[in-house]
Order: structure tokens, then sequence, then C-alpha cells
């Protein structure tokens, strides 16, 4: 299909894009607009649920602030190596390329570990969802389980939110993959789901938040198989402008929901 | 379609040619350095507004970082800019409206 695409590019052909610039990547940012529009929701809401209820509860001790601070340092960083990999692209160094690339990926992927461990610290301390799976037989004692009760807005609020930015996050290390090694991604990728279906005890929710991974090996061998191509500087820029657009959403989860309940005393 | 991904790669080497590493570098370091002042405000227990309005304004200023360079809509047309930010300014703003709400809910003494 993507033949019957118009070359706004070629001179003299056809008439130029009103943007100057190329569809794809004006496609990108109408869909991160629609995303923005999506993670604004989750903000509101949050916020709502802040200002209509009192005692709002302030459980991040400095250790859970010193984890998001350094989550935060990671996909800062991530944006460095992206805007390096599309110089790279742009000046036709493909092994930079695939080096920046993976560099990103490899931030990505601590960003999603040391959130991940966040939320488990947090789910044993009592702070879930009753979506969550329970261990049998077991009650949780931690000093979160009041919240949880107390103020259910704050656990499904905050668990909405960041799981959906930790969505993002996953899926953008799958696209970067994608575009860094095409086809050779995929069996890392069934290893990353192996890694993390068996690492993870079965009470944790992550232990079936695992199987996204294996839908999007399968989805990308589809695209792939369906459409394979060498993936150029427009496919890395395209891919960048996505992963900024992560980073840029923490920039207010961040301070919003960790920084502002962060416990002083 | 190779002219046509000649054209596009063309394109994309002609709008980064503004850009050196060290600028890259600047922004990295400028989003790092406000980060460590928002972590460091969050431990001076100022008053909640007070707090809340210096860490959104952190916030906005990294976000037109991220925006301008990173996404490098600093680079792009006008036109282009106007209508992505202004479209989602203006919806994110209409968002508001449900806040009144949420107050009201407190004076009404809801637990």
């Amino acid at each position: 299909m993507a033949e019957a695409t118009l070359p706004h590019d070629l001179p003299s052909a056809y008439e130029p894009s009103l943007f100057g610039t190329y569809s794809k990547k004006i496609g990108m940012w109408l869909f991160l607009l629609s995303d923005s529009l999506t993670f604004g929701a989750l903000l509101y809401a949050y916020s709502y649920g802040r200002i209509s209820t009192q005692n709002w509860p302030t459980p991040f001790h400095s250790e859970s602030i010193a984890n998001a601070t350094v989550m935060t340092a990671f996909l800062l960083t991530s944006s460095l190596t992206m805007v390096l990999a599309v110089r790279a692209s742009v000046h036709q160094d493909a092994k930079a390329q695939r080096l920046w690339l993976l560099a990103t990926m490899a931030c990505g992927i601590a960003f999603v570990i040391l959130h991940g461990r966040e939320w488990s610290k947090l789910i044993a301390d009592g702070l879930t969802l009753p979506v969550f799976p329970q261990i049998p037989g077991h009650t949780a004692t931690g000093e979160l389980v009041d919240v949880a009760r107390r103020v259910p807005q704050f656990p499904a609020t905050f668990f909405g939110l960041t799981g959906m930015h930790m969505l993002h996050v996953t899926l953008g290390v799958i696209y970067l993959g994608v575009v860094a090694l095409r086809r050779n991604f995929i069996p890392l990728l069934l290893v990353f789901w192996m890694a993390a279906w068996l690492g993870t005890p079965s009470d944790s929710p992550f232990h079936y938040a695992a199987h996204i991974l294996l839908v999007a090996a399968v989805v990308c061998a589809l695209i792939l198989w369906l459409k394979p191509k060498v993936y150029d500087s427009s496919d890395v820029e395209v891919a960048g402008l996505y992963w900024h657009f992560v980073d840029l959403v923490w920039m207010f989860i961040f301070p919003l929901v960790y920084l502002m309940s962060a416990r002083i005393f | 379609m190779e002219a046509f991904q000649q054209a596009i790669a063309h394109r994309v080497a002609e709008q980064h040619r503004h850009h050196g590493k060290a600028q890259f570098f600047w922004v990295w370091g400028a989003l790092l350095a406000m980060t460590a002042i928002e972590v460091y405000l969050a431990y001076r227990n100022l008053p909640p507004i007070r707090m809340l309005t210096i860490l959104m304004g952190l916030s906005l200023v990294k976000a037109a970082l991220i925006i301008g360079f990173f996404m490098h809509l600093k680079y792009e047309l006008s036109r282009m800019k106007w209508l992505t930010m202004s479209a989602v300014i203006t919806c994110l703003a209409l968002m508001m409206i449900f806040f009144p709400d949420a107050f009201r809910i407190l004076s009404l003494g809801a637990k």
C-alpha cells in the first residue's frame, strides 16, 4: 500500500507538503498529539482525586524518591542516546546508529526494571488493586494496607497512570528493537518474554503482563514477514519522536506523582 | 520508490543540518540539572501550592526543551509548530473544566 502514497518530496512532481516534512513524520506527530490527551486525561484524573480527597497519602520514602530519580536519569539519558542515533542515521553511519539505538533500549529496559521493582515493593507493602493476583491465604500487613482501604483512588490512579506509561516504554523498546535489529530482534524478544514470565512469581502482576512481549513478538514477526524493509533515517527519526514523547510524559508524572507525595518526615 | 526514499532521506538530512552534538549534551545537562532542583525542592517542605507551581513550571521548561530540541520542533515550519502545539494545549486546557467540581466535593464535606 505504501506505493500508493503521494511522493511529496519529489521535485516538480507533486505539490510540496503543507507542513514542510514527510507524511510518516506528520502521522507520528498526530498520533503523539492524540496520545498526549490520553496521558493528559490520566494526569487530570490523578489530580482530581488528589484535590477532592482529604488526607491524600504520601507513601514515597526517600528510597522510592531516589529510585524514581534514577529512573528519570535513565529516561533523560535514553533521549540523548536517541538523538545521537538519529544523528548517526542522518550521517549514514549504520554501526553507530545501531549502537545508539541499543543504548537507548538498554536505558529503557533499566527504567522498566526499576519501575517494576518499585511496584513490587508497594504491592508487598499492601498497596494493591483488586485486579492484581492474590496469594491464597496470605494477608498483606504492610504500612500501605490502610492507604489502599481508606483512599482507593490513590492505588487506582497511581497504577493506572504509571502502568500506562510503563506499557508505552515497553512498546517503545520493542519499536526501537525492530528498527535496530529487524528480524534478529524476534528471538531476543522471545527470550525477554521467557525471562519475564519465569523470572517473576506467579502472584506478581508482571507474571501475566509478560505475555505482552509474546503478543508483541507475534505482531512484529507478522509485520516483518509481510513487509520486510531496511529502516532508513526517516524511520529512525519517527521512532525517536515516539521515544522522546515517552520521556516527555514522565517529566510530568515524576513531580506530580512522586515528588508531590514524598514523605519528608 | 527508491527516488522517493532518497528524497525523504535528503529531507531528513537537510532538516538536521543545524545540529552539533554539543547542543544535545547541553540540553541533556539542563534537563538533569532541573530534575536535581525538583528533587531538592521536594525536601524543602514548601507550601503545597507553591511547590506544585514551581514543579509544574520546571516540568513545562523541560517539556519545551525536549519538544524543541530532541523532537526537533524548533526547526520545523511555523505552521507545523503552531498547529500542533496550539491544538494540544487547547485540548489539555479544556480538561481543566473538571477541577472546580473537585473543589466542590471538598466544600460539600465528602469523606
